[in-house]
């Protein structure tokens, strides 16, 4: 399988790096924004802007080639030679690749503008809560921008699938003219650079008008323009990456990587390296993934002939891992930390049971049972397993019996049960099974301070509501 | 109460306040004592926060005038402490403590600027004056309730201000926190600061401040505790809303 894996990546080209740079650079672009987003409690507006967009973006990409057709028409016209308008400087291209993003942003930002408009309007007349009215708004414009698409699909490069897989493949090949960078990549990374910039020339600012807003304000930081700035920013970065990877990868660049280190820190500084950085492991991971996982799972299903998948849809998967993982492990209050410290709990609880039980006994004094107990679970197997090795109880020849160190720690558990009985028979009028109820889930969180504070409020008591004599406390 | 050479902490002049066109405080007058403690009373949706907020300039004014110590209040920022509600922010925020308090100095550090080592070491000082030093470095999501308003206090401390406005800062705190806060004031008030303190529980006002301001959509008293603070002025505070009063705000909203 390894062999395998490894036989399908060595397929791995000039031109896979590409796409593998031009999606990290797409997915740490978004997850900057994405961050703040996220510690608004706004995650959804991302979401909502980056569908909202999509009619702006599908006008402005239809005039732009609109009037790069008229352009090239003209220059056909009087150089007679299309290899020649394709050599053109470097500078000359960028400067195109420029203009058109900045054409596409105009777009979606108006598109961005109208549709907060909207949401506003439909709030107020429709007296429909805020999610609600921005569910309605932001779906109708995506459907909006897809209908557009379907309309006039004949007269500009753009489809429907395009839009929501994105063509990270093919924009590999649309390089800047004499370098071989993709220009996809270089939109990204100006969107990067850019991104990384403002946060640390305003993490201060966007730390205060996230965090309190009305503090924000009554220092005079205008917490409502920061916002305002957050979603011009982040419209930019989403049409930057549109057209790169597409919709699905956007909204989940945008979120997923910054959900996924939130779990893993709690510092801000840490979250906004570690999220940017998430995205990018996630996006190669995808295009390897991209390149092998389908051919290998088709193949032992008996699909034949499906070797490729889509390159965004995989990093978003890729993604979502991460965050699962993220999940399950992380070291705060992930669910393997989560499972350890029950299992702990559960065995340190048998373990103080076991003491307690045989420590009961011994003060019967009566002939000892002649068979040894036998542990009922397997928590009370491995509780009586560590009390043998640590020396606290030792295996007698009929039965399990406590050693003076054992005796000592089992003393102090059942002066914590039968304190509590007294505290609880003094405070509840209940019958005594349970109040020893009670007092057998308790008597394992008492520390040697709160035991004491029992005591001292029941004035040192030595006999407990059964009648048993309550252990002085252990020297 | 204020003499002519030293302008009031803070003057409002018929100030009305509307949220959606329903006013919700009417024609307040009131002019704050230098240097005392005063308490902000009165029942629940009576306006106090929103005096306090309007103000501040938070929220819209339907009219009025507002000046801290005789001026607007962007030449006055420096001079004036806010404590928002404890539950207006994101307490699962990415943050600590020492992080919290030092926002307070955002102005003075000025725009741009990174938190410097001279900041952090004031804002450290501020938490110790509250308790809470061995906390500096402690996520805020980890603190109790009452630790939390005392991180609040803190950052209004540290900016050092002339006149502190307060939103209810003994509201859920446990019995050290309000003991902390009341110390607090206390040493405020002796180094001739002024403090307005949104306060819900009656049974105390007599005994941790100097005046009080009674509220209830409109300003119905205001002065000295022993003179204002009194059974017949309280009925007037918590007997209802003027029900006329609210019919027509219920009319000017449209609704």
């Amino acid at each position: 399988m390894i062999a395998e894996f490894l036989q399908l990546l060595s397929g791995w080209q000039g031109l896979d790096t590409w796409i593998a740079i031009t999606g990290a650079l797409a997915a740490m672009a978004c997850a900057l924004p994405g961050t703040w987003l996220l510690l608004r409690r706004q995650s959804l507006l991302g979401d909502a802007l980056s569908h909202a967009v999509l009619p702006g973006i599908v006008v402005a990409f239809l005039g732009m080639n609109w009037l790069e057709q008229s352009d090239r028409g003209a220059s056909e016209v009087v150089r007679g030679s299309v290899n020649e308008v394709v050599a053109q400087s470097v500078t000359g291209d960028l400067a195109r690749v420029a203009r058109r993003q900045t054409v596409l942003f105009v777009g979606a930002a108006i598109s961005g503008i109208v549709a907060a408009l909207l949401t506003e309007l439909i709030q107020r007349w429709g007296r429909l809560e805020r999610s609600a009215a921005l569910g309605v708004v932001f779906t109708s414009m995506f459907a909006l921008g897809l209908l557009l698409i379907r309309l006039f699909a004949s007269r500009a490069h753009i489809d429907a699938d395009c839009v929501l897989y994105g063509n990270l493949e093919t924009t590999a090949f649309d390089t800047l003219a004499g370098t071989g960078i993709p220009r996809g990549a270089i939109v990204n990374a100006a969107m990067l650079l850019m991104n990384g910039l403002l946060v640390l020339v305003f993490f201060k600012e966007l730390r205060l008008a996230t965090f309190d807003a009305e503090l924000a304000e009554s220092q005079g930081l205008r917490a409502g323009w920061v916002s305002l700035a957050l979603m011009t920013v982040t419209a930019a970065t989403v049409v930057a990456a549109f057209e790169s990877v597409g919709a699905i990868l956007v909204i989940a660049m945008l979120i997923v990587p910054a959900a996924t280190a939130r779990l893993l820190t709690n510092r801000l500084s840490l979250l906004l390296v570690l999220a940017p950085l998430i995205a990018a492991v996630g996006a190669v991971l995808g295009h390897v993934g991209a390149l092998t996982l389908p051919s290998m799972i088709c193949s032992r299903i008996g699909l034949r002939g499906i070797d490729d998948a889509s390159t965004a849809g995989m990093m978003a998967v890729t993604t979502g891992v991460l965050f699962l993982f993220a999940v399950i492990a992380n070291p705060q209050q992930g669910l393997v930390r989560g499972l350890f410290d029950q299992l702990r709990l559960q065995v340190r609880i048998a373990r103080e049971d076991l003491l307690g039980r045989l420590y009961r006994r011994e003060e019967l004094e009566r002939v000892p049972d002649m068979r040894r107990e036998l542990p009922r679970t397997w928590a009370a197997w491995i509780a009586r397993r560590r009390l043998l090795r640590k020396g606290l109880i030792q295996s007698g020849t009929l039965r399990d019996e406590l050693t003076d160190a054992g005796r000592r720690l089992a003393q102090d558990i059942v002066r914590s049960h039968r304190l509590w009985e007294s505290y609880m028979a003094r405070h509840f009028d209940l019958p005594g099974e349970q109040l020893h109820a009670t007092a057998e889930r308790v008597e394992h969180f008492l520390d040697p301070a709160l035991q004491a504070k029992l005591a001292e409020e029941l004035n040192q008591p030595s006999i407990d509501p059964h009648g048993k004599s309550i252990p002085p406390v252990v020297e | 109460m204020t003499d002519d050479n030293q302008p009031s902490p803070l003057s409002i002049h018929d100030m009305t306040v509307a949220y959606q066109r329903r006013p919700v405080l009417w024609d307040v007058d009131y002019e704050a004592p230098s240097g005392k403690l005063v308490a902000i009373i009165g029942p629940n949706g009576a306006g106090k926060s929103t005096l306090i907020k309007a103000a501040l300039g938070l929220v819209p004014r339907a009219s009025g005038e507002i000046a801290f110590f005789g001026k607007p209040y962007h030449e006055m920022r420096s001079r004036i402490g806010y404590v928002p509600q404890r539950t207006s922010v994101d307490w699962d925020f990415p943050i600590d403590a020492l992080g919290v308090v030092a926002m307070g100095l955002y102005r003075k550090i000025g725009w741009f600027q990174p938190v410097s080592r001279k900041y952090r070491q004031q804002a450290l000082a501020a938490l110790e004056r509250v308790g809470l030093a061995e906390f500096a470095s402690r996520q805020i999501s980890q603190l109790s309730g009452g630790q939390q308003q005392r991180v609040f206090l803190a950052r209004a401390l540290v900016q050092n201000a002339d006149l502190y406005l307060m939103d209810e800062p003994f509201a859920g705190v446990d019995a050290a926190t309000e003991r902390a806060i009341v110390e607090l004031l206390r040493e405020l008030r002796s180094a001739g600061k002024t403090a307005l303190v949104v306060h819900h529980d009656l049974q105390t006002v007599a005994e941790y401040f100097d005046e009080v301001l009674l509220l209830n959509m409109r300003r119905i008293a205001s002065g000295p505790v022993e003179q204002v603070f009194t059974a017949e002025n309280l009925r007037r505070t918590y007997g209802g809303k003027l029900a006329l009063l609210d019919q027509v705000g219920h009319r000017m909203s449209g609704k």
